[in-house]
């Protein structure tokens, strides 16, 4: 007698296949019956959801407390910003946000995505400095939070892709010259970590430039990381290169084109269609590796909590907290690239 | 074509000028720069006293010691912490990598959720988590947790049994009304070093794993288990040593990020390699010099490494060519 049991089937494949998958689900089961209670204890039920450090403290561990972000979430999210004017950081984020998730989804065509880019980068830098159409002046030294977070990132990824671009062809030129200077250039960015080229960008490069002229340390960071991120966007897109079949370069030399031609009209759209999720990988990279520049005293997500809390007796033993907080930021974050690179691949399959 | 040839010398030495021109002009305003600022240059302050002490350190050192040994006890604390989150990373992204290929549905997703929740959010925040956790919300060391038989683990750190002590082949640690003595003590840095660069690692290196695994065709596994193999030995034979060759070399990759990300420590305190040369700049001001003694030791050590990989592959290569 065969009778259908689609219930039982599915606990069978999933759950019970063998003694040892039976005896996984068993320990799993029992181990989260123990655990999950207390977290949920925690994180929920025993938690305090208002600003109230005396309630925190009441609280002593035995629930998150969750006021401490109620509490500091203006500094946590825009660092020194001036209070009054948060909502041009918040405005300026959000219009940026808006231009990447468009950009990410194909919602707009090219020309307006590029256009979009165009207005939306100087009016980011307009409503976060200020100084223009009766805008309060705000240095950049008082930027951060997640602003600076975001815009490190994207600026970063912007710059670094043209130049990855340029050091990929460059380690395919027949002149050895550029060819080794392009390769000691990634090797010897990827050998050594972020940190020192952040060093490098905040205590050398003052000293580089001619006396009388300096740039700011915003720009110095972004320097750094655009240089840094370059090298390893270049060893994507140089394996996208080489993953090309030689029968295109053939195809477009007998078609008349030159070397160059070739490659700006067949060989690299392909290639940079291929590695668009190695490339994403990259993204997620520079956006959590953002949190760097607090070393070298940036106050971006990361270092706008420390800015928060570690001053502040009262709120300080819920450190932890914030950290949760703001690493459920960059989570998503990180999930939405990575889910976008995910969904290229299925469609470009 | 002599001509091309010519061509192509010409845009070279153009090319080369061009570099040596800038190279020229950045070392000159450099020069410029530390004359009016009066910054003096040079390695010479590398035989000069350190004049900062180390928090801990593998070598002996003191604060009259050279800033050269400063910075070697800081390389032998970065390989202190390196080599053994080397070792756990691998071994727990192994079972997590092969977790994500079981056929139970609820280990799967646990170490699937494993791997998306350290992978996405930045190492930096992860450590200074770690340490906030050792350091803020455990117990003081007189009330010490005891994991297991005379291993403690508190606010100073974490107390394991280990070789040696006065007159005995294990020295326990024991709690004391005040703090834990005997036994190897990790302090709180070296410890949210240690499990930060692990966790965080263990998840890349289950994803090289599980990629690595998963390259390896379906059809390779039906054969051996039709031969009669069980599972245990088609996972031995057949599908690891052809799966080692796809997740060594970013495996290596792994663990070469692992070391430099061992430079995170500077955020919190744990005196290796990059702190220690922080430190020493912050004293000497000489930005420059120590900023290319980080670098060039990271480079010898990523040319080791790739050395060593590209040995290991060989190695590999022929195991799999013999076997």
């Amino acid at each position: 007698m065969t009778q259908h049991r689609p219930l039982r089937d599915w606990l069978r494949r999933n759950l019970f296949s063998d003694a040892f998958s039976a005896a996984t689900t068993v320990a799993l089961v029992v181990a989260a019956l123990c655990w999950l209670p207390d977290l949920i204890d925690w994180l929920l039920l025993q938690a305090v959801f208002r600003a109230d450090a005396v309630a925190c403290q009441a609280a002593n561990h035995a629930g998150a407390c969750w006021g401490v972000v109620a509490e500091k979430y203006r500094i946590i999210l825009f660092g020194r910003y001036p209070h009054q004017e948060q909502w041009r950081p918040l405005l300026a984020t959000v219009l940026l946000l808006v231009v990447i998730v468009a950009s990410g989804r194909g919602l707009l065509p090219l020309r307006a995505m590029l256009l979009a880019w165009a207005v939306t980068l100087p009016v980011f830098f307009i409503l976060m400095g200020g100084d223009r159409f009766g805008l309060q002046p705000v240095g950049s030294d008082q930027w951060g939070g997640f602003p600076l977070t975001l815009l490190l990132a994207t600026l970063g990824m912007l710059l670094a892709f043209p130049l990855a671009i340029l050091v990929a062809l460059g380690r395919f030129s027949s002149l050895p010259l550029l060819r080794g200077l392009c390769r000691s250039y990634v090797e010897l960015v990827r050998g050594v970590p972020l940190i020192s080229v952040l060093f490098l960008a905040s205590f050398l490069f003052p000293l580089l430039l001619p006396p009388g002229i300096s740039i700011d340390v915003l720009l110095r960071v972004l320097f750094g990381i655009v240089l840094f991120a370059a090298a390893y966007l270049s060893e994507t897109i140089r394996g996208g290169l080489l993953a090309i079949p030689a029968g295109q370069h053939d195809a477009a030399a007998a078609l008349g084109l030159g070397r160059w031609q070739a490659m700006r009209w067949i060989i690299l759209p392909q290639a940079l269609r291929a590695v668009v999720p190695s490339m994403m990988n990259s993204a997620v990279s520079i956006f959590k590796d953002t949190s760097l520049v607090t070393i070298v005293s940036l106050y971006e997500l990361t270092g706008s909590l420390s800015l928060a809390l570690a001053g502040d007796p009262e709120w300080r033993s819920f450190h932890l907290e914030g950290y949760l907080f703001i690493a459920l930021i960059y989570w998503i974050g990180c999930h939405a690239m990575s889910r976008f690179s995910r969904g290229f691949e299925h469609a470009a399959h | 074509m002599p001509a091309q040839r010519w061509r192509n010398l010409l845009v070279q030495a153009l090319i080369a000028a061009g570099l040596l021109a800038l190279l020229w002009w950045l070392l000159d305003a450099t020069a410029a720069n530390m004359r009016e600022r009066g910054i003096r240059s040079g390695f010479d302050f590398l035989l000069e006293p350190a004049g900062f002490g180390i928090g801990e350190s593998l070598l002996p050192f003191d604060s009259g010691d050279s800033a050269l040994w400063a910075l070697a006890a800081g390389l032998a604390n970065t390989l202190r912490v390196a080599l053994p989150a080397i070792l756990i990373s691998t071994l727990l992204g192994t079972l997590v990598g092969l977790g994500r290929l079981s056929p139970n549905l609820l280990l799967r997703k646990l170490c699937a959720a494993y791997v998306e929740a350290l992978r996405n959010v930045p190492l930096l925040l992860q450590l200074l988590a770690w340490y906030f956790i050792v350091t803020d919300l455990l117990p003081a060391a007189s009330k010490a947790l005891q994991l297991a038989p005379h291993v403690f683990l508190s606010k100073s750190g974490l107390s394991v049994p280990w070789l040696g002590g006065d007159g005995g082949l294990i020295d326990l640690p024991q709690r004391g009304a005040m703090n834990i003595s005997g036994g190897a003590a990790m302090t709180p840095e070296y410890l949210a070093l240690l499990l930060g660069l692990s966790l965080y690692t263990a998840a890349f290196v289950a994803e090289t794993v599980r990629a690595g695994i998963a390259a390896v065709p379906r059809g390779q596994s039906e054969a051996a288990l039709a031969l009669g193999l069980t599972r245990l030995q088609n996972f031995r034979l057949v599908l690891l040593p052809q799966a080692l060759r796809g997740i060594i070399p970013p495996l290596t990759n792994q663990h070469l990020s692992l070391t430099k990300n061992a430079s995170l420590a500077v955020a919190i305190g744990y005196p290796e390699l990059v702190s220690v040369a922080n430190t020493t700049l912050n004293q000497t001001g000489r930005a420059a010099e120590c900023i290319t003694l980080i670098m060039a030791v990271y480079l010898i050590l990523s040319l080791l490494t790739a050395w060593l990989s590209a040995w290991l592959e060989r190695r590999n290569g022929r195991w799999a060519d013999h076997s």
